[in-house]
């Protein structure tokens, strides 16, 4: 069994007189997403994903269907907060996510609430903040630090639950590009090196491409899904609902409709680079 | 412009006067308070001057943030020691037109202000040496017993922190929208009372709405972070009143009874 389960979920946030959804902000979506994985949702905005987030640990109840989280359905009030400790939500804003006036106690915010012990909260808190590379900031006020730094303290505060999932809702979208950087960065170094399951929200080509999986949504549907590779490939698809591809799967293509031979969609730069050597030869 | 502020800010530090417990802290605080509107002669001054002076050099601050944090008062020192000066009965020392300075006068004047400068030397060395999130977490212990009537202590000291976390972010962003309201030609620096009072509706309305939505924020990443109010909540700095603290109220007691004793012994009041 996957380690999320989206099965045929439908959401809308304003219901009619009759109780009928007005537009549905989800609208039948089937996910499912393994332990490990660093899956990237992308999309317009307002085409769902958001909102889909907020689905995954239980801030949000689907209209019809079923969410489970390693086994528990998101609906059982009982499994709330054993949800919410599963999966981490770090959202766009980081400013709004950090509660305390210094760093390492807002870290220590979310095991605080779980009633953890002192010395082990102390424990994690460290732990979770060299793991974003922010320990030497722990005595800092949030305010005086970067965004690309509050968001990283933001996703220690997560961390420090010890989930097995983390969920990003757009965490890079009020960042400049070294913050963005940042953030990435640090998202697949726990990915690799700690097995963290991602799943990330952007509507960032560039950052979509480094996951394992790309699952794309328009219209609170999912339009496609799969690789980088295979999800980029598709560029009529991408164009036809008004998404971007990376700027080397658009030279690719372009060039394609020029008549070059070209087997494989480059993703990245390097990628890019090998593709036209090997198309001038 | 509105950033420049270090009252109510924390240093972080190892000095004794942070590592006492938050608890003793407010407690010598609120003490401290009383006894220095009951120095009623020079005497008693002193002792307290000495005491205010003794935790401004323990707790290892640069001075320069303490005379920033009395630049905030400055004005209210002045206009009250003037108004004190000329405020006295007795023989007069010099007198011009309806103003008179009288030796009584210059005394008051003298208390007023040495009063309000410790005062806000003591509130500044508060802050600066105790985090917000120390400083409510003793109000909260210190108000449990009130948890008897149903108060709701933890829910208030939770608002608190919050608060004074959201300082900080609040004026910059009123500094970001005044700004913006400036770009598009409103004028705040001239006119009358009533025209600059007018002319801040424009930045109050964005700076509530904004805030409003911050809240709802902010609750939706507390939820998130598996927050349930108060009960099975543990802390990650535990707070103990050792031996260090006890001491610091056993000074604070002794320099109560000094300024008692000045008080009996020099002027005989109480």
């Amino acid at each position: 069994m996957s380690f999320i389960s989206i099965q045929d979920v439908f959401f809308s946030y304003e219901q009619a007189e009759d109780g009928k959804p007005v537009q549905n902000a989800v609208d039948g979506v089937s996910l499912n997403v393994e332990k490990g994985e660093f899956v990237a949702i992308i999309g317009h905005n307002g085409c769902g994903k958001s909102t889909l987030a907020k689905h995954l640990n239980a801030m949000l109840l689907p209209d019809s269907g079923k969410v489970l989280i390693d086994g528990d359905d998101t609906s059982l009030e009982e499994k709330t907060f054993d949800i919410r400790e599963k999966v981490g939500l770090v959202l766009q804003n980081p400013d709004n996510q950090l509660v305390a006036s210094i760093v390492e106690e807002d870290v220590a915010f979310g095991p605080e609430n779980l009633g953890v012990e002192p010395a082990e909260i102390r424990r994690r808190v460290d732990e979770a903040l060299k793991a974003v590379d922010m320990y030497e900031y722990r005595t800092h006020a949030p305010f005086k630090l970067s965004g690309g730094q509050k968001q990283r303290v933001a996703i220690a505060g997560i961390l420090a639950i010890q989930p097995q999932c983390i969920v990003l809702d757009e965490p890079t979208a009020m960042l400049d590009p070294n913050g963005r950087e940042e953030v990435i960065s640090t998202l697949l170094k726990l990915n690799r090196e700690k097995k963290m399951t991602v799943v990330l929200i952007t509507h960032y080509m560039d950052e979509a491409v480094l996951a394992d999986r790309v699952v794309v949504m328009d219209g609170g549907k999912v339009l496609t899904q799969g690789t980088p590779e295979e999800v980029f490939s598709q560029v009529e698809l991408l164009k036809k609902h008004r998404l971007d591809v990376p700027q080397s799967a658009e030279l690719a293509y372009r060039l394609k409709g020029c008549g070059l031979k070209i087997d494989n969609i480059p993703l990245t730069q390097a990628d890019c680079v090998a593709m036209l050597r090997e198309a001038m030869r | 412009m509105v950033r420049d502020v270090s009252f109510g800010q924390y240093f972080p530090g190892k000095s004794l006067i942070h590592r006492l417990d938050p608890r003793a802290k407010l407690l010598i605080f609120i003490a401290y308070i009383v006894i220095i509107f009951c120095t009623f002669n020079f005497a008693a001054l002193a002792v307290t001057t000495a005491f205010t002076a003794l935790f401004l050099v323990l707790s290892k601050i640069p001075f320069k943030f303490y005379f920033k944090s009395l630049k905030v008062v400055i004005f209210i020192v002045i206009f009250t020691s003037l108004l004190n000066l000329f405020y006295g009965s007795g023989e007069a020392l010099w007198q011009w037109w309806i103003f008179r300075i009288t030796w009584e006068g210059i005394q008051r004047a003298i208390f007023v202000t040495v009063r309000i400068i410790c005062l806000m030397l003591a509130s500044s060395c508060l802050t600066f040496t105790t985090s917000p999130t120390e400083l409510t977490d003793a109000l909260e212990r210190l108000m449990r017993p009130l948890k008897v009537i149903h108060f709701p202590v933890h829910e208030i000291a939770m608002m608190m922190s919050l608060a004074l976390r959201f300082v900080p972010t609040l004026l910059e962003e009123t500094d970001k929208i005044m700004q913006a309201q400036k770009a598009r030609g409103a004028d705040m620096e001239s006119g009358n009372l009533v025209k600059r009072v007018k002319a801040l509706i424009p930045i109050l309305i964005p700076l509530f709405v904004s805030a409003f939505r911050r809240a709802y924020d902010v609750a939706t990443a507390m939820e998130c972070r598996c927050y349930r109010g108060g009960a099975g909540r543990t802390r990650m700095k535990q707070i103990h009143m050792g031996p260090r603290d006890v001491s610091a109220l056993v000074v604070t007691a002794l320099v109560i009874a000094g300024v008692i004793l000045c008080n009996i012994f020099v002027t005989g009041v109480f």
